[in-house]
């Protein structure tokens, strides 16, 4: 497996005529966090879509450039969406568990993938909550409606819902901004501990949020009168905070704007 | 001076809101007290006979029901998958804006007129019979039906559906799978407001399911509905009785409809499964 989970070459991103990104060109380490942090707007979450077509349901939406993913161009025509779509899933930034029961939120990736066997399906329902730090507390009533449980539950079992497809890489999309600090800190361990087997790919709008978690970070800002984003400064985590290169990535990250 | 035209729109508002509430009433105390004494097991159970129409409503009960069961049959396959399509499938643009504006069209037809065209089609075919009246109604309430369908399909979170292909679901494992076990509840609340349609309708029915006073046991028997039969009596002069006691038992029917919509509807406000 390559060190490199996407590979992102000269993207540029419309919706309908306004041009969201611009020129995009950097790489995702496999088996890392990476972060997107900008101001709000500027377009770090239409890049996360981008990286498993999610956008595709935009009705007017117009890609350019190559998203490569271990090497293979992820708009080629042999693509199988649902396939790319089952090895980058996705998490949301309001949880939002389907109005069904515990169980069958888990459940419903692997089903649609065509597992059926009960058994299996109970053993991937029961690793995957474990995964996602959920078990113990929903073991007893998983025939419950997820609806029932916390926000930071609900985002929890969102997780083990995204899990238990056996993705390689996870997009998250500010993932912790609903919900309450207790839970947060919880999802935050869950993270670090899940990028020892998966590549994590994050939105964040919190500063200390991406220092403490993240490895690599991208800063993304949308300057001129376009509005379209550019990635203005890209590297590891620890340099784009201690000793920022750009003066507008040291100006957001200081606080100075955003 | 302010204040006394603001009481007296106030008033007004007030009034005309009674009023509602004051007609409906005497509206259904009127037919409880007319129709109330005529109600009775044998009502409910047993065939017309004589030339003053004594006895029971039984055939009309049956025939009312059948229609309505007919027509609800025909129409909700129909009116959810061009719901599912419109929403899901087609794109917004020229089609669909024809589409919604043939089904606004069709459902301001007046049911006298979906008569006179089930009459020409349906009843030369099959003669007077529960399924040309079947295939009349489901047409009639179709737009309805539809609207309400597609209605209960768009408040279904934008989220959910991103939820399902973000984890590698085809539209139609999102639509068989997510879209429509959450609208369910909404869809049947809809479906059941407009074959509640169906029950009422008159002008329709007798010109494709005939005014036969038989027990209608197969597609193809004619039947008379409780508003057809009303209608005769009360045209023809029959009995005023047993118009009222038909027609106030229409009428707890229909409000048990609209009770057991809104007891579906209100079950999908906590979300449904």
């Amino acid at each position: 497996m390559s060190d490199e989970a996407f590979e992102v070459k000269d993207l540029d991103f419309w919706y309908d005529d306004f041009k969201a990104l611009e020129d995009l060109n950097f790489e995702i380490k496999a088996r890392a966090i990476t972060a997107f942090i900008g101001p709000s707007g500027c377009g770090k979450s239409t890049l996360l879509r981008c990286l498993n077509r999610l956008n595709d349901l935009v009705p007017d939406a117009k890609v350019k450039g190559a998203i490569k993913l271990f090497g293979k161009n992820i708009h080629d025509a042999d693509v199988d969406l649902p396939t790319l779509r089952r090895r980058v899933a996705m998490i949301f930034q309001q949880p939002n568990p389907f109005p069904f029961s515990i169980y069958d939120n888990v459940a419903y990736g692997p089903r649609i993938h065509g597992m059926k066997r009960k058994s299996e399906l109970d053993d991937i329902v029961e690793s995957s909550l474990e995964k996602a730090a959920l078990w113990r507390e929903v073991k007893d009533k998983l025939n419950d409606s997820g609806l029932e449980l916390s926000g930071g539950q609900q985002q929890r079992l969102c997780i083990a819902r995204a899990l238990a497809v056996k993705p390689e890489v996870l997009l998250m999309d500010e993932p912790c901004s609903a919900i309450d600090p207790i839970s947060t800190q919880k999802i935050e361990d869950l993270i670090y501990e899940l990028k020892k087997k998966l590549t994590i790919v994050m939105v964040t709008h919190n500063m200390q949020q991406a220092a403490r978690i993240s490895s690599w970070t991208a800063f993304l800002l949308a300057e001129d009168e376009s509005g379209s984003a550019k990635l203005i400064e890209y590297g590891k985590t620890n340099d784009i905070f201690t000793k920022p290169k750009d003066k507008r990535t040291e100006n957001y990250i200081t606080g100075r704007f955003g | 001076m302010k204040r006394i035209e603001d009481k007296i729109a106030i008033g007004c508002l007030w009034l005309s809101s009674l009023l509602v509430l004051f007609f409906l009433l005497v509206l259904l105390s009127y037919i409880t007290i007319k129709g109330l004494p005529v109600l009775s097991p044998r009502f409910l159970f047993s065939f017309p006979h004589g030339v003053e129409a004594r006895g029971g409503i039984s055939p009309m009960i049956v025939a009312t029901f059948y229609l309505t069961i007919l027509s609800g049959i025909i129409v909700s396959p129909i009116a959810i998958g061009g719901a599912v399509y419109l929403t899901q499938y087609a794109k917004p643009g020229r089609v669909v804006r024809i589409i919604r504006f043939g089904a606004d069209a069709l459902s301001s037809v007046p049911s006298i007129v979906f008569g006179l065209f089930g009459l020409a089609l349906f009843v030369s075919f099959f003669g007077y019979s529960m399924i040309a009246g079947g295939l009349t109604l489901s047409l009639m309430i179709l737009p309805v039906a539809m609207r309400a369908s597609e209605d209960a399909i768009l408040a279904v979170p934008r989220s959910f559906r991103e939820a399902s292909f973000g984890l590698g679901a085809t539209q139609w494992q999102t639509i068989k799978n997510v879209i429509i076990p959450v609208a369910l509840p909404r869809i049947l609340t809809g479906l059941i407001l407009g074959i509640g349609r169906a029950f009422g309708e008159t002008a329709a029915v007798f010109l494709t399911a005939g005014m036969a006073l038989n027990l209608p046991l197969l597609p193809t028997d004619p039947g008379r509905t409780m508003t057809v039969h009303l209608y005769l009596l009360a045209t023809e002069g029959i009995s005023i009785d047993i118009a009222f006691g038909t027609a106030l038992l229409l009428m707890i029917f229909i409000l048990s409809f609209n009770f057991l919509a809104r007891f579906l509807g209100a079950r999908s406000v906590k979300g449904g499964s």
